[in-house]
């Protein structure tokens, strides 16, 4: 299975770090991987974009353009990206921030009340490994032991003590799609 | 086998470095090549090497200037504008047979431009990256694992033709991460270096490395020697990798970060029975010429595409020398072209148009 991922949100959301998750728990998955952060000024107090592509084969553009999967984290993103999703595509939208619908109807949109379900739990800031643990269990793109190794592999060394909230975030994300 | 890693490609040219030997670098920041010289300025004090951000660009290549005629691995990185900063240092450097590797992460020009990714400095690093009579040897990668060999082997060469060696790179290739091994098995060390100018406590005459010949005749002789090194380069250095080019009608040709597109592009030609098929050079300069000499009369047609308004075109041109069409296809700016645009261009030369 490919999977091409684009995740966007605020700055400060993590999304590059979720991107980043993502793509060790391909590469743990023995699958080639990409990850590209957009890096213009937009991501300076605006958004915050990243692509990720888990493939068999070698990969070819890193740029998504046309994503099997949008993780919209802020309205902003809904808006710009919306439309490059692929037909029926999966888009996975934290509903507690935006508060649009989805106007496609091509494609299956998950609504997530990610940032809600963080706080909710003591997990203030990480309600982007709420979203990718939703991503998970809806897609499959990786196994869920190496989702788990992502995460551990992605936190850096000084912020290791959040690694455990981390890991619990995610599983918030996957136990709301069961 | 050492353990894969993700990792972005400015940190990983910047670990490859360290792994080469380079114990000696002087930076200067400048999206999108900035992750180089902080990754350095991390690492280099852990490892007893040498991490200074210089004044400027300028600054920084003359640093690496002295650096090598000391005889050590030594590096600097920047990106466009920066590079054409350092045009008069690279110069000095080819003229005083000096080794060193520069990494450019090409942004949009010209002037400032912008700082998304570009290839529109392919003439300046193959052509005339200072003045005078000279060539420096340039690596294109087109992953972030072939960034971390090409910057291994970049040290080797230099050292071994005594030319500073560059790696042409571009903003999506520094900001990309990929999984990546580094290989210590692969690093081939140092040669001796008899001509540093180290400190030789009396016990040798002195070294003297200067580009300074006043007599013309002299100068005349010391160019075209190193010329001869240039021709002995092009026979025996030239890199590249074919792709589906076996039964191809259409070769595209393409590097470092568009060559990733128009593989894409290629698969989605031979999808739908086009006989599409890719040479990628690796080494920009020396030019690989024999694997589109010996696919010429094979091909209906050449295609080349660049993130630029067209610069490797000349040199598929000069290979080619009128015998088939060589198309372009590019963007510049900073755009990435998208591989249904080279798969369009493809059809095209395929229609005949």
């Amino acid at each position: 299975m490919n999977t091409n991922l684009l995740l966007a949100g605020f700055g400060g959301q993590g999304i590059l770090f979720t991107g980043k998750v993502a793509a060790y728990a391909g590469m743990l998955d023995g699958k080639e991987v990409s990850w590209l952060p957009s890096y213009g000024p937009e991501m300076r107090g605006g958004t915050a974009n990243c692509s990720v592509c888990v493939s068999e084969s070698p990969i070819g553009s890193p740029l998504v353009t046309a994503p099997d999967v949008l993780v919209a984290m802020n309205h902003p993103s809904l808006e710009k990206f919306e439309k490059t999703v692929v037909p029926n595509g999966l888009i996975i939208l934290d509903s507690s921030i935006v508060k649009d619908e989805v106007k496609r109807k091509d494609v299956r949109v998950v609504y997530l009340q990610a940032t809600r379900l963080a706080s909710d739990n003591g997990l203030m800031g990480l309600a982007s490994m709420v979203m990718i643990g939703r991503l998970y269990k809806e897609t499959g793109f990786c196994s869920e032991a190496s989702l788990f190794e992502g995460i551990k592999r992605s936190v850096p060394v000084r912020k290791q003590s959040l690694m455990d909230k981390n890991i619990e975030a995610a599983k918030i994300g996957i136990k709301s799609g069961e | 086998m050492p353990e894969k890693v993700l990792m972005k490609g400015n940190e990983a040219a910047a670990e490859a470095a360290i792994l080469a030997g380079c114990r000696h670098f002087f930076g200067y920041p400048i999206t999108p090549q900035t992750e180089i010289a902080a990754h350095m300025s991390n690492r280099m004090p852990k490892i007893g090497g040498i991490y200074l951000q210089a004044e400027s660009e300028i600054g920084a290549i003359n640093m690496v200037l002295g650096a090598s005629a000391a005889g050590v691995r030594t590096m600097t990185s920047s990106s466009s504008p920066g590079i054409s900063l350092k045009a008069e240092s690279l110069s000095y450097l080819a003229g005083s047979d000096l080794p060193a590797v520069l990494v450019n992460i090409q942004r949009a020009g010209p002037g400032l431009g912008g700082i998304q990714p570009s290839q529109a400095d392919y003439w300046q690093a193959t052509r005339s990256s200072g003045h005078g009579d000279y060539k420096m040897l340039v690596f294109a990668p087109s992953t972030v694992q072939e960034m971390v060999d090409l910057v291994v082997d970049a040290f080797y060469l230099s050292d071994k033709y005594r030319m500073p060696a560059m790696i042409l790179s571009d903003g999506l290739l520094g900001q990309m991460m990929e999984p990546v091994v580094f290989d210590e098995s692969k690093v081939k060390k140092a040669p001796e270096k008899p001509w540093a100018t180290c400190g030789h406590g009396d016990k040798r005459e002195h070294n003297i490395i200067t580009s300074l010949f006043i007599d013309p005749y002299d100068l005349d002789a010391v160019v075209k020697a190193r010329y001869e090194r240039y021709e002995h380069i092009k026979e025996n250095e030239q890199r590249y990798e074919e792709y589906c080019t076996k039964d191809a009608d259409i070769i595209v040709v393409s590097y470092g970060a568009s060559a990733r597109i128009v593989r894409s592009a290629v698969d989605a030609a031979r999808k739908e029975g086009i006989k599409a098929g890719m040479i990628r050079p690796i080494s920009v300069w020396p030019f690989p010429d024999k694997p589109i000499l010996s696919k010429i009369n094979d091909v209906k047609a050449f295609l080349c595409v660049e993130m630029s308004m067209g610069q490797m075109v000349d040199d598929v041109r000069l290979a080619v020398n009128g015998k088939k069409d060589v198309k372009f296809f590019g963007h510049t700016g900073g755009v990435v072209p998208t591989p249904s645009e080279v798969l369009e261009e493809i059809k095209k030369i395929n229609r005949g148009a």
